[in-house]
């Protein structure tokens, strides 16, 4: 494709999109829907085209495959795409997304939906680009670029508090990225190039991989997020539109765990090492604190904001563990945590498309007027409980594996969270679902409609699908991650044999 | 075959749930029972086969799982005797429940949706007892836990049901919180979850010591111990028992179901599974053992005074459980077994039965307000009787074998261990009451004087009677006899509560052990009990029937001779009627020391964690101090030219100041 690879496609397609939402006319009903047909059918495209890639994807290989690589700005920076192992899930969970991101606004956003869909392209872009780059000023472009859409969606598109909420996200973003920056800047003063695979065989000195690895940390940790730097995260997904929820849930959090396993643990192992206790501190505070705050909050969308930090929470665990179940079980968590808190989103849209509210408390027996929502909510808080069979029990189960052989009290306390996730969202289930329907608000309160049951289904099966054979995605990731857990291993080894030869 | 026992009910399950509505509750019903018929007579079959033929135990593999590194779990069915032996139980009393529930749920209207959990049930337990892993294990294990959690909220405009539903899932969670830690303790010590692999490593592992969680301990004790906690969970045992009384708010088929003959039972089921490795953890048995004793006693108190007939039997599940851990503690793997076997048949019967009471009562569930029904439903107050008669060991019926073995065998192994010995206590005390508590149940309920109800006076009853029969289920009107749907499954289980024991007792725990259970229960070479328990004093061996006979006789002293007895009893002493009316305040204890202080904490975190300390010093802060700070500069513009010139002035004077004295040096 003009000299591109397919990677180039995934990435720019999306912008085509947009460019021709762009050029459509007008301001009438007519227009707008036109613009939702128009990006709705690029998305698809998008996802069809990234099939494509996974076919000729080779999950034996650890290596990065669907390299292609160009100068720009002058040959002093070059443009680099790849995928391997543990980028390509990423991939296939954003494109697969963004077509549900899409029908979900198709009724719920009525103003401005030339501008919005354009948001929605420009982001799906900038996303495919940060787990494809394979260049590090490249990834920064991508990775920082997303603010910007998701700060207008929320900013524009959102409910009452937005402009706090959207300022809340910028900012505590931005000041994570200005570190990661001075990093990046650092690295290319070592090593003379920001080439991904060749960062990844750089020696970085143990004492600067501290800096490194901090000014990493401060960017990730913020997008994961992982407490204490979480609390961006309720406001917007609360004042978010629904399918700003959705992916920013999915997808956006899953940046700060894609970039750990990126640079954070490949390219600085002994400093991993060094601050793993940190992180799983951070990570059983953020499992147990936040979930006993889920318990007790009034608003649906708030509450499984916080569900996410926690589940969150065991991604940074399960990655620095360095075990093989740890990482694999953390980016199966990643990628179940996408469907899952997605589809969570959705139903809050459903609901809060007919009601106007979020309120737990402005709900109650939904089963008697809503049985289909009623069991597509079940599903979905049951996968967020870490049921068996679905997949949210998959990655919570090999995280907690992986992590008990290197420290056992790590996984003893965020064990803890497989108890208190199924108080908080079973009570909600409760509130909102059971109970008498005796609020007149609710007595001629809808069932899913079509489109909704579209969009629910597709996102159920594969729950359950990956739940009952997780095998695509493992087999997926398991050539790199042992590469990676090989390598962390070797290059701690080899401090450690410094260290007792300097003796 | 083991495939189609497993799925048939999947099938029901899926048919029944995504067609339900579509076709009407009485398609649904007869699908899905018979579909648990079919596999009911599967199982049977299989049972002989493995039991007492020869058809090998094997372990067909369905597919893979997860793999990761050295994990491996696949999705496998194990079929050997214990397997068998579960399978027999778990389709039988959930075929003949589906049956009965038909005649019993014939006034609800989402029927489909009672049928398919019910089938959900069936399908996760039956996972359960073929697991080849701990995981599928664990699979299992949720997933009766969801479907018990689904049954026990089945009438969801119920607060209370609601209430209990998720007691019961969170409780039982606690228990998978040390399940799940045991697993992952197996796999480190042995690179797998696999039973054949980790039960080869078992004997190698022996007095192995581990450092972990800050103890020097021994490494199959902690293992067994983490394992041992999702079996109280799961198994109501003492200190996670509370779910199992509120559980009762569920369909009383569902109680009989889940709550009485299979479900409740899978924690005994998994000890006894993993036999190779608690007999590697003597100290893991004492507790096993102290636990189900405790709970034995402990359940059977509180049984003593429950006015709700539904909890009486739910308590006395509880205690019935205690001593199927009692068995196994002791080492007598295969009398907890049976005991659990024999337990599906008269506990379901009871339950049922009570159900066919309740049914007839048009859903009263307070023994106060029943009695005389004896004339009334005459077929339940048999099968009843007999079923109270299993329960308390009555010479030859199945309780007679297996829960006075269980006494026996504690008594045998008392000679070696002050555990056994409580155990042996304790157990013979519950036999006690245990009695008391099933005749009084049966004395309360179809002996005596019918019994106002609540609502409605005794006189105006008469008048009431002949328009209340038009609207079902209100009022107290004259009880009937269940449809025969509902008498067909408490008839068959009566017979299996008459004969069980007389007819598999050689097998399960006599001569035939070897042949029957054909290695899939361990024993290690030391143990010995099976032969003890036959070895003990002979006096000791009748006190269980002794204890029988007391509780008999002091329950048809007070409820039949002087039926004052019982309330002058409890004036006289109130601490205790009132300690044990209230279950000795487990509820109000975990309230205040769980549910509480969780829902403060996180109010807490939310409001001055999150809100106060972090925001307030983050965001927040730093935009207000942005704000005053800007503020502060605001007012320094105040549009005068004057204190432009002076501020000015004082710059410029600030400066060449600077530079003079800059310029001195």
């Amino acid at each position: 494709m003009f000299g591109f690879g397919i990677l180039s496609g995934l990435v720019f397609l999306p912008l085509v999109g947009a460019a021709f939402i762009l050029c459509l006319r007008g301001d009438d009903e007519a227009t707008a829907n036109n613009a939702r047909w128009a990006s709705l059918f690029t998305t698809i495209i998008v996802f069809l085209l990234s099939l494509v890639a996974w076919r000729q994807f080779d999950t034996a290989s650890s290596a990065f495959q669907l390299v292609e690589e160009k100068g720009w700005l002058g040959g002093g920076l070059i443009y680099k795409l790849g995928v391997d192992g543990m980028s390509m899930p990423f991939v296939m969970l954003t494109t697969f997304l963004m077509p549900f991101a899409i029908l979900a606004s198709w009724e719920s956003v009525t103003k401005r939906v030339k501008e919005y869909m354009i948001a929605f392209l420009v982001l799906e872009t900038l996303m495919i680009g940060v787990f494809c780059a394979l260049d590090l000023v490249l990834f920064y472009l991508f990775f920082e670029g997303g603010l910007i859409p998701m700060f207008l969606i929320i900013g524009v598109w959102g409910g009452k508090r937005r402009i706090y909420a959207s300022f809340k996200f910028f900012l505590y973003t931005l000041v994570g990225s200005l570190l990661m920056l001075l990093a990046i800047m650092a690295m290319y003063g070592v090593a003379g190039t920001t080439d991904i695979t060749v960062l990844l065989k750089t020696n970085f000195p143990v004492g600067m991989q501290k800096w490194l690895w901090l000014g990493f940390f401060a960017s990730f940790a913020v997008k994961m997020p992982m407490w204490p730097v979480h609390t961006w995260l309720p406001d917007a997904h609360v004042e978010a539109p629904t399918a700003g929820s959705v992916i920013l849930a999915a997808i956006l959090l899953k940046m700060g765990g894609y970039g750990f396993i990126r640079f954070s643990l490949p390219m600085f192992p002994d400093a991993s090492h060094y601050f793993a206790p940190l992180v799983w501190t951070l990570s059983i505070i953020a499992i147990i604190y936040t979930s006993l705050v889920a318990l007790v909050q009034e608003d649906m969308k708030k509450l499984i904001a916080y569900s996410s930090v926690a589940h969150m929470g065991y991604v940074t665990m399960g990655l620095f563990a360095m075990t093989q179940q740890g990482v694999q079980g953390a980016i199966f968590q990643m990628i179940s945590h996408g469907l899952v808190s997605g589809a969570l989103f959705l139903c809050v849209g459903v609901v809060y498309d007919r009601m106007h509210t979020r309120e737990i408390a402005a709900y109650g027996g939904l089963v008697q007027r809503m049985p289909l929502y009623a069991v597509a909510m079940l599903l979905f808080t049951l996968a967020n409980v870490g049921l068996p069979g679905t997949s949210g029990f998959v990655g919570e189960f090999l995280t907690l594996l992986g992590v008990f052989n290197v420290n056992a009290w790590v996984s003893f306390f965020a064990t803890f969270g497989v108890i208190l996730s199924a108080a908080y969202a079973l009570y909600l289930y409760r509130r909102i679902i059971f109970g008498v329907l005796d609020k007149p608000s609710l007595a001629a309160i809808t069932d899913l409609s079509m489109r909704e049951v579209a969009l629910l289904l597709p996102l159920g099966l594969l729950t359950i699908y990956y739940g009952v054979h997780p095998g695509p995605i493992l087999d997926a990731s398991a050539a790199s991650v042992e590469l990676l857990v090989k390598n962390y291993d070797a290059a701690l080894a080899a401090v450690k044999t410094a260290a007792l030869s300097a003796h | 075959m083991i495939n189609a026992i497993v799925f048939l009910p999947l099938l029901g399950f899926l048919i029944a749930g995504v067609f339900g509505r579509a076709m009407g509750p009485r398609p649904a019903e007869i699908i899905t029972t018979s579909l648990l018929m079919l596999a009911a007579v599967f199982s049977w079959i299989t049972f002989i086969g493995v039991g007492f033929g020869h058809t090998p135990a094997s372990t067909p593999v369905l597919g893979n799982w997860m793999t990761s590194g050295a994990l491996k779990i696949d999705w496998a069915l194990r079929v050997d005797t214990l397997t068998a032996v579960m399978l027999v139980v778990v389709t039988s009393v959930s075929s003949l429940v589906h049956l009965y529930s038909i005649g019993y749920m014939h006034e609800d209207p989402s029927r489909p949706r009672f049928f398919a959990y019910l089938s959900l049930f069936t399908f996760a337990m039956l996972m359960l007892v073929t697991s080849d892993n701990l995981v599928q294990m664990f699979f299992g294990w949720e997933g009766v836990g969801l479907a018990s959690y689904l049954l026990i909220g089945f009438w969801y405009e119920k607060p209370s049901a609601n209430a209990a539903a998720m007691k019961a899932f969170v409780v039982n969670r606690v228990g998978d919180f040390g399940f799940a830690l045991g697993i992952f303790l197996v796999f480190m010590l042995t690179k797998s979850v696999t039973f054949d692999s980790i039960f080869a490593a078992a004997p190698g592992l022996a007095n192995k010591p581990i450092h972990i969680f800050g103890l020097d301990a021994d490494a199959m004790t902690v293992a067994c111990l983490l394992l041992f906690m999702g079996a109280c969970g799961k198994s109501a045992q003492f200190l996670l028992h509370t779910w199992l009384p509120d559980a009762m708010e569920g369909p009383t088929p569902v109680s009989a179901l889940i709550h009485a003959a299979t479900m409740v039972t899978a924690g005994v089921f998994m000890v006894a599974r993993l036999s190779p490795l608690f007999e590697q953890a003597p100290v893991a048995l004492t507790v096993v053992t102290v636990v189900g004793a405790t709970t034995a006693f402990f359940a059977a108190t509180v049984g003593l005074v429950q006015n709700d007939i539904k909890r009486v039997i739910a308590y006395s599940t509880c205690s019935q459980l205690g001593y199927m851990f009692v068995g196994i503690g002791v080492g007598g793997y295969a009398l907890g077994i049976f005991h659990l076997f024999t337990h599906a048949f008269f506990k379901a019967l009871l339950f049922l039965g009570a159900g066919s009471v309740i049914h007839a009562m048009h859903h009263e569930q307070d023994m106060r307000r029943m009695g005389g029904l004896r004339k009334d439903i005459p077929f339940t107050f048999w099968m009843m009787t007999i079923g109270t008669l299993a329960l308390t060991g009555f010479p030859f019926t199945a309780g007679y074998y297996s829960k006075d073995g269980i006494i026996e065998a504690a008594y045998a192994a008392s000679a070696h261990s002050s555990a056994a010995t409580y155990g042996f206590l304790a157990t013979v005390v519950a036999a006690l009451f245990t009695s008391f508590y099933s005749w009084r149940l049966v004395f309360m309920t179809f002996f005596g004087e019918r019994r106002p109800a609540g609502g409605h006076g005794h006189d105006d009853h008469a008048a009431h009677d002949d328009h209340a029969h038009g609207d079902h289920g209100h009022g107290d009107h004259q009880p009937h006899e269940s449809p025969v749907v509902m008498l067909i499954p408490l008839g068959l289980l009566a017979c299996g509560a008459v004969l069980a024991g007389l007819v598999f007792s050689g097998a399960f725990i006599g001569h035939g052990f070897e042949e029957f259970w054909k290695g899939s229960l361990f024993v290690g070479p030391e143990n010995h009990l099976l032969h003890e328990m036959h070895e003990i004093p002979a006096l000791i061996s009748y006190v269980p029937t002794l204890m029988m006979i007391i509780g008999f006789a002091v329950a048809y002293y007070m409820y039949i001779v002087d039926k004052d007895a019982p309330r002058r009893l409890a004036a006289g002493n109130p601490l205790l009627y009132r300690f044990l009316l209230n279950k000795w305040y487990f509820d109000e204890l975990y309230d205040f020391l769980f549910v509480r202080p969780a829902f403060w904490l996180g109010r807490l975190f939310w409001k001055q964690g999150d809100g106060r300390v972090i925001d307030g010093m983050g965001p927040d802060g730093v935009s207000a101090r942005v704000i005053d700070v800007a503020g502060r500069v605001v007012r320094l513009q105040t549009g005068f030219l004057y204190h432009y010139a002076f501020a000015m002035l004082i710059g410029v004077a600030a400066l060449i100041t600077w530079y003079l004295v800059g310029g001195v040096r």
